[in-house]
C-alpha cells in the first residue's frame, strides 16, 4: 500500500479526477452456514479516465467481487466506491461488464443480443440493429447475425459479449477474465482487437486476469492483490511500455521481461499462500 | 481491424456423403424394426384380450372386447350416442378442457412469475398456496357443480384449479432458477425491472413452464371428464357414465380410446409449440425419447 500513492502521483493520468475510486472498501458475505466471510479488506484502488488497469491475484482473492462493487451490482460493507466522483449506490450508469462466465442471452440471436443495450435504453429497433451490425462487423462477426449463441464457438461468444458491452460506449469497462476460456492463439488475437477497440472510445478499463503476460501486454497499470480472505492491493506497477502494442511481440522486449520478473515476485508469494490454503482446507475435509 | 472468420464450407467429399448415406439407411432399418416390434406388442395384447373374452357374454359385460369397442365406435360415429351426436360430446369436453387449460395456464404463469419476482407477494401468498395445493382438488368438482350447476362453467373451473398449480409451481421455480449472470448482464446493459422480467426471466422460465404443459393438458382432460362425471348433461364424461350405468364396458373403453386420440393430438401440438419457443436451445443430447 505504501508504495502505491507516490507512484500514482508520478504519472500524468493520476492528476485527473479518477474515473473509479475505491477507498477503504471491505466486503463481507454471509456464508450458507451463517458465518461471515470477508472477501475484501481495506481495498484502495484508483483508475484514471482512459486508463487500462489490470488486476492479477490468486484465485478467490476477490477480483470478481471488486468488479461487482464498481458496477453497482453489490454494495461494499464498509468504505466507498466512487465512479466519476459519484458514490455508487445502484447500477453505475455508463458501465460495461464482461462477465467471467458467458452471460449473453441464449434465447436471443447474435444481432438481438448486441442490440440489447440500445433497445433497453429506448432506441428504436431499426437504429439499434444498424448499430449492432456495425459493432458485429468491428468484432469480426458479420454474417453471424442470425445465429443463436449455442451455434457459436467460445471465442465467437466472447466477441458477441464484447460487442454487447461496447455498443453502449461505456466510460468504464469491467472485464472479468474475458479470454480465459480461449486457446492461446485466439486469446492473443482477441487481446490485440481489444486494444484497438479500446482505442476507439478510450474507456477506463479494469481487466481481471490470471495471466500475467496478458496483464502486462494490455495494461497501463497492473495491480497485484493479496490472497483471500481479506484480499487487498499488495502492490501497483506502472507499465511504461509504448503504445500501440502488438501483444504477440511485446513479450520479447527486455523491459517486458523486467516488469514480468518484478510483478511475478510480488504475485508468487500470494499464489503460494492461496494454494496452501486450499490444500490445507482440502486435507481438513478429507 | 484485420479479422476474418471463415464461413463454414459444406464439404461435398464423396466418401463423407457415402458414410452419411450408410448411416441413414441404418437408421431407417432400425426404425422399421422398432415399428414392427410395436405392432407385434399391440397384436399380442389385443389378440390376447379378444381370445380371453371370446364370446362369453358375462366377460364381455365385465371387461369389454376389442371387436366390440370398434363396433361401439362405429355405431357412435354413424348413429350418434344416447346423449346426442358423438362430435358434440367431443366438442363439449374439448371446449371445457381447452378454455380451462388456457385460463389456468395463463393464471399459473402470471402468478408464478409475479410471486417469483416479487418477494413480498411470495411471502404473503406462499402459505395460502401451500394450503390450497395440499387439499385434494378433485373434490372441488362437487363444490363447483353444486355452486355453478351442470353447465360448462363448473367444469371449466375444475380444470382451471387442476391446471393452475402445476404451471404455477413450475413458473415459480423457473424464475428462481434463472441464471443470475443473465439478470446482472441485462441490468448492466440498462434493462428496467420489467424488461428483465420479460426478456430474461420469462424466456428462461419457459423451459420449466413448457415441461409442465404436457402434464397440465392431461389434467385438463381429467378435470373436464371428472366434472362431467360429477354432474353434467353432455360430454365424454357423461358418455362414460351412461355406458357404465348400462353395463356397457365396450362403451367405456371406446370413450377412452377417443380421449387417448385427443390427448395424443394435443401432445403433438404442445410438442410443436415447445420446439418453436425453445428453438434457441442446443439440440438435446441423443437418447431414447418418449
Ligand atoms: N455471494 C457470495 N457469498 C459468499 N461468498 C462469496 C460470494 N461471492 C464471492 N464469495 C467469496 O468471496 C471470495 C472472493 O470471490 P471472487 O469471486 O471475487 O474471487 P476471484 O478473485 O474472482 O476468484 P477467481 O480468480 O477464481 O475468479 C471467494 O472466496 C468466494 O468464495
Ligand atoms: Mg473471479
Amino acid at each position: 500500500m505504501s508504495g502505491v500513492l507516490p507512484r500514482l502521483f508520478e504519472t500524468p493520468l493520476a492528476d485527473l479526477e479518477p474515473a473509479i475510486e475505491l477507498r477503504g472498501v471491505t466486503k463481507s458475505f454471509t456464508t450458507p452456514s451463517g458465518s461471515t466471510y470477508t472477501a475484501l479488506k481495506d481495498l484502495d484502488l484508483r483508475v484514471a479516465p482512459g486508463e487500462f488497469c489490470a488486476i492479477v491475484g490468486p484465485t478467490g482473492c476477490g477480483k470478481s467481487t471488486t468488479l461487482t462493487l464498481v458496477s453497482g451490482l453489490e454494495q461494499p460493507t464498509t468504505g466507498t466506491v466512487e465512479v466519476h466522483g459519484e458514490v455508487v449506490t445502484e447500477i453505475t450508469p455508463g458501465v460495461g461488464f464482461m462477465f467471467q462466465t458467458d452471460a449473453i442471452l441464449p434465447w436471443k440471436t447474435v444481432l438481438d443480443n448486441v442490440a440489447l443495450g440500445p433497445r433497453f435504453r429506448g432506441t428504436a429497433r431499426s437504429i439499434a440493429e444498424t448499430a449492432a451490425k456495425d459493432w458485429l462487423r468491428r468484432v469480426g462477426l458479420s454474417g453471424f447475425e442470425d445465429r443463436f449463441p449455442h451455434q457459436l464457438s467460445g471465442g465467437m461468444r466472447k466477441r458477441v459479449a464484447l460487442a454487447q458491452s461496447l455498443i453502449n460506449e461505456p466510460a468504464i469497462l469491467l472485464m472479468d477474465e474475458p479470454f480465459s476460456a480461449l486457446d492461446v492463439q485466439t486469446r492473443a488475437i482477441m487481446s490485440n482487437e481489444l486494444l484497438q477497440l479500446w482505442d476507439l472510445t478510450r474507456p477506463a478499463v479494469i481487466f481481471v486476469t490470471h495471466d500475467l503476460e496478458e496483464a502486462i501486454a494490455l495494461a497501463d497499470k497492473v495491480v497485484v492483490m493479496t490472497a483471500g480472505p481479506g484480499g487487498t492491493v499488495k502492490d501497483t506497477f506502472e507499465i511504461d511500455l509504448p503504445r500501440p502494442r502488438v501483444v504477440q511481440e511485446i513479450r520479447f522486449e527486455p523491459r517486458f521481461v523486467d516488469l514480468y520478473q518484478q510483478i511475478w515476485e510480488a504475485l508468487r508469494s500470494e499464489v503460494d499462500i492461496a494454494y496452501s490454503q486450499t490444500t490445507v482446507a482440502k486435507e481438513r475435509v478429507a | 481491424m484485420t479479422m476474418t472468420i471463415e464461413k463454414p464450407v459444406v464439404s461435398d467429399d464423396q466418401a463423407q456423403s457415402d458414410t452419411v448415406q450408410a448411416h441413414k439407411s441404418r437408421m431407417r432399418r432400425r426404425r422399421l424394426v422398432v415399428h414392427l416390434a410395436q405392432l407385434a406388442v399391440l397384436v399380442i395384447l389385443l389378440g390376447g384380450w379378444q381370445l380371453f373374452v371370446g364370446s362369453d357374454q358375462t366377460k364381455i359385460i365385465l371387461y369389454g372386447v376389442p371387436s366390440g369397442i370398434v363396433g361401439q365406435l362405429v355405431t357412435w360415429v354413424i348413429d350418434g350416442t344416447s346423449i346426442g351426436p358423438l362430435w358434440n360430446q367431443i366438442f363439449v369436453t374439448l371446449e371445457e378442457a381447452l378454455i380451462g387449460f388456457f385460463i389456468g395456464t395463463t393464471l399459473g404463469i402470471v402468478c408464478g412469475i409475479a410471486l417469483g419476482r416479487i418477494r413480498f407477494l411470495a411471502e404473503v401468498f406462499g402459505p395460502f398456496i401451500k394450503v390450497l395445493n395440499s387439499i385434494p382438488r378433485i373434490v372441488l368438482g362437487s363444490v363447483f357443480v353444486l355452486a355453478f350447476g351442470l353447465g360448462i362453467e363448473s367444469k371449466i373451473l375444475l380444470v382451471i384449479v387442476l391446471v393452475f398449480f402445476g404451471v404455477f409451481f413450475n413458473a415459480f421455480q423457473g424464475v428462481r432458477e434463472v441464471d443470475r449472470n443473465f439478470v446482472a448482464n441485462a441490468t448492466i446493459l440498462g434493462a428496467s425491472r420489467w424488461a428483465v422480467t420479460r426478456q430474461v426471466v420469462l424466456p428462461s422460465a419457459f423451459t420449466w413452464i413448457i415441461a409442465s404443459l404436457h402434464v397440465s393438458f392431461g389434467f385438463a382432460l381429467i378435470g373436464a371428464i371428472v366434472g362431467e362425471f360429477l354432474g353434467g348433461e353432455q360430454g365424454l364424461g357423461q358418455l362414460i357414465k351412461q355406458a357404465q350405468g348400462t353395463f356397457n364396458a365396450n362403451g367405456v373403453w371406446a370413450a377412452m380410446v377417443i380421449m387417448a386420440i385427443v390427448a395424443l393430438i394435443a401432445e403433438y401440438l404442445i410438442g410443436k409449440l415447445e420446439h418453436r419457443l425453445l428453438r434457441w436451445r442446443p439440440p438435446q443430447l441423443s437418447g431414447p425419447d418418449l
